[in-house]
């Protein structure tokens, strides 16, 4: 239908900024992730699997793989328990004020993540917001020094900030319910909760699935939050990643790891989208 | 025709002594828009009601009202003793086949079909039996595995039949549900809808737009307009006593004419005939097929009507002629096809057949 020049001439732009900008960077990281660095820091171009030996046998690494997992997992479930139901009453219940509810939930998604980190350092470090409330009433003594470096602040914050990332698909997929789907279950004689996890919660799967995908993954990769508030014990994967291409000087083992996410993200996304074809009834 | 007269005598006979469902003043509006006004209506049982009206009329929201998706601004709706307009549409002993079907999606057919029992809480026999036994009525049993997305349009509407039929509820409400069927298949469930109705003996409150289907169908006809009931009666009588101008042309074509009555002498331009009605000005409905050609036998006390052949529209086994008469007046007349008709033609009717309607002669 199109000239061959027409289609390579809209083909090429979107097909070099791939190469340049994924491909090649992800090539080179994964070549990385088989040299070495010599003792005076110089980038050994040999091949070798010591980066991948020292992830299984290093307790660190694998641990704090595991953390970050463990962290993203509570992230998840979180923002699924925050979002689902506010999405739910947002499409089902909320009238006419639906477009201003669901603006204010994609306000703060204006705001820099930067902003909103910083900003529940100040609620929960020891002089915060938080501490000085539970101070002045009497319901503590000294501050708590839990809630600011600790796991439970890098969980918290991140639910914060990926809440609305799990919030849109969800809702998404709960507009292209029909409605008169609800009304024929009513009319059936189900009740409004049977009406609920019999129609409406398995038509709404593919946007809880999306809505996980994106909360797990987008924080599992987090950096930020675990620097400004996880504390020693709040680490995460990337801070590791960070320091190895920073500070510590081992591109090669910080490659590896990389190589070892984007595997594991990669794989994670194939899944959800499968289960997401699964469960979707166009 | 699928309805015979003797059901139709039977059932208008038996609205007062075994109604199922009474609809008491009912009205609604949405803010400052009139959607229904003061509906009063039964519903017997074994009834087929058609409730008949174009788009806007509100019949919907009366049969979403009786469902129970809508409630009503005033008035009340009693099923026997019980007050049903106080109960959530999910108690109501009330099924509904929906004008696009609302088959679930993720649901098998068989799973559609059973959904209302296994919300019930059924035993697993009990709704598979059940199920099967409702696949059968409708002749689908051969696609009870089937998602309702590999299914047919006319499928899909067999299978939300049985949905609603296998509650075995005591009335069961049909919105527009052939609308979406091409022509062929239409008349063919109307048919099979017909003759199932009868079978399970439930009532039917059927809406439609479509006059021919209401009359093919069903048992009485409800015909609304603009939120109000213009009337309610047997297809006959609707068709042969129309109460109003507006149902005289909505169903079936009619000749509307302007009259007066004084003396006991009805004059309708130059046309005159001996009447036991009041003095006042009349409107008359007149239809065409009760305009005959002169002189293939000549009654007592016809009213003779001369002018010139305007127009001819063939409909297959009749024509529909369109005459001008000398004083202006232009009627239809249905005559049967085939005949050479030209020129100059005479005609008489029966003064019988002229029926007075209320309202105006606007065209609709």
């Amino acid at each position: 239908m199109f000239s061959r020049a027409y289609r390579t001439a809209i083909t090429l732009p979107p097909l070099l900024w791939v190469t340049v900008f994924l491909l090649v960077p992800y090539l080179l990281m994964f070549c990385y992730s088989f040299w070495s660095v010599s003792p005076s820091q110089a980038i050994l171009h040999t091949w070798t699997l010591d980066n991948y030996q020292q992830l299984r046998h290093v307790d660190v690494y694998w641990q704090t793989l595991l953390r970050s997992m463990w962290i993203a997992a509570r992230v998840t479930v979180f923002s699924l328990l925050l979002g689902y139901p506010l999405a739910y009453f947002l499409s089902f219940y909320a009238g006419k004020r639906k477009d201003l509810f669901y603006q204010l939930v994609i306000i703060p998604l204006w705001v820099s993540y930067l902003v909103r980190a910083y900003a529940w350092k100040t609620i929960l470090g020891s002089d915060g917001v938080l501490n000085t409330l539970l101070q002045y009433v009497h319901l503590t003594r000294h501050p708590l020094e839990f809630l600011l470096y600790s796991p439970f602040a890098v969980v918290l914050t991140l639910t914060h900030i990926y809440t609305p990332f799990t919030f849109l698909p969800v809702y998404a997929s709960l507009e292209h319910i029909p409605r008169n789907l609800v009304e024929a279950s009513h009319d059936l004689g189900a009740s409004p909760a049977q009406t609920f996890w019999r129609v409406v919660f398995p038509l709404s799967i593919p946007g809880v699935l999306a809505g996980a995908t994106f909360a797990f993954v987008l924080s599992l990769g987090d950096f930020l939050a675990p620097l400004l508030l996880g504390g020693p014990s709040g680490i995460m994967i990337s801070n590791i990643v960070v320091s190895l291409f920073g500070a510590a000087y081992n591109w090669p083992l910080g490659a590896a790891i990389s190589f070892c996410m984007l595997v594991l993200v990669v794989s994670l996304l194939f899944v959800s989208e499968r289960l997401e074809k699964k469960w979707s009834f166009a | 025709m699928v309805t015979s007269e003797q059901t139709a005598r039977a059932t208008s006979a038996g609205v007062a002594s075994a109604s199922l469902l009474e609809i008491r003043n009912v009205a609604k509006s949405f803010g400052k828009n009139v959607v229904l006004r003061d509906i009063s209506l039964q519903v017997a049982e074994g009834e087929f009601l058609t409730i008949l009206g174009e788009s806007g009329s509100g019949k919907t929201t009366l049969l979403r009202i009786i469902a129970g998706f809508e409630t009503a601004t005033s008035g009340e709706l009693w099923m026997g003793r019980e007050r049903l307009d106080v109960l959530p549409p999910y108690r109501r002993r009330v099924n509904t086949v929906f004008q696009h079907y609302a088959l679930f999606p993720h649901l098998t057919v068989e799973q559609n079909v059973g959904y209302g029992l296994m919300v019930e809480k059924q035993t697993k026999s009990e709704v598979a039996s059940r199920v099967e036994q409702a696949l059968a009525q409708v002749k689908m049993t051969a696609h009870a595995k089937a998602k309702p997305s590999k299914i047919s349009g006319g499928q899909q509407q067999r299978v939300a039949l049985a949905r609603a039929l296998v509650k075995r509820p005591q009335l069961l409400l049909l919105d527009e549900p052939l609308s979406a069927l091409d022509a062929n298949l239409r008349r063919q469930m109307q048919v099979e809808l017909k003759s199932l109705q009868r079978e399970v003996g439930i009532s039917f409150v059927f809406v439609t737009h479509d006059q021919e289907e209401a009359m093919v169908m069903s048992d009485r006809i409800a015909l609304l307009r603009m939120g109000g009931l213009e009337q309610i009666a047997t297809p006959r009588e609707i068709y042969s006593r129309p109460a109003t101008a507006y149902a005289a042309q909505f169903i079936g074509h009619t000749n509307l004419l302007q009259g007066e009555v004084r003396g006991g002498i009805m004059r309708c331009g130059s046309l005159s005939w001996k009447t036991n009605l009041p003095d006042g000005p009349y409107l008359l409905s007149l239809r065409p097929e009760n305009i005959h050609l002169l002189g293939s036998s000549l009654r007592a006390g016809a009213v003779r009507l001369q002018g010139k052949l305007q127009q001819r529209a063939f409909h297959g086994a009749t024509e529909l002629l369109r005459v001008q008469c000398a004083d202006g007046l232009t009627v239809s007349v249905r005559a049967g096809a085939r005949t050479e008709w030209q020129g100059e033609l005479e005609f008489e009717f029966d003064p019988a057949d002229a029926v007075p309607v209320r309202g105006s002669a606007e065209r609709i």
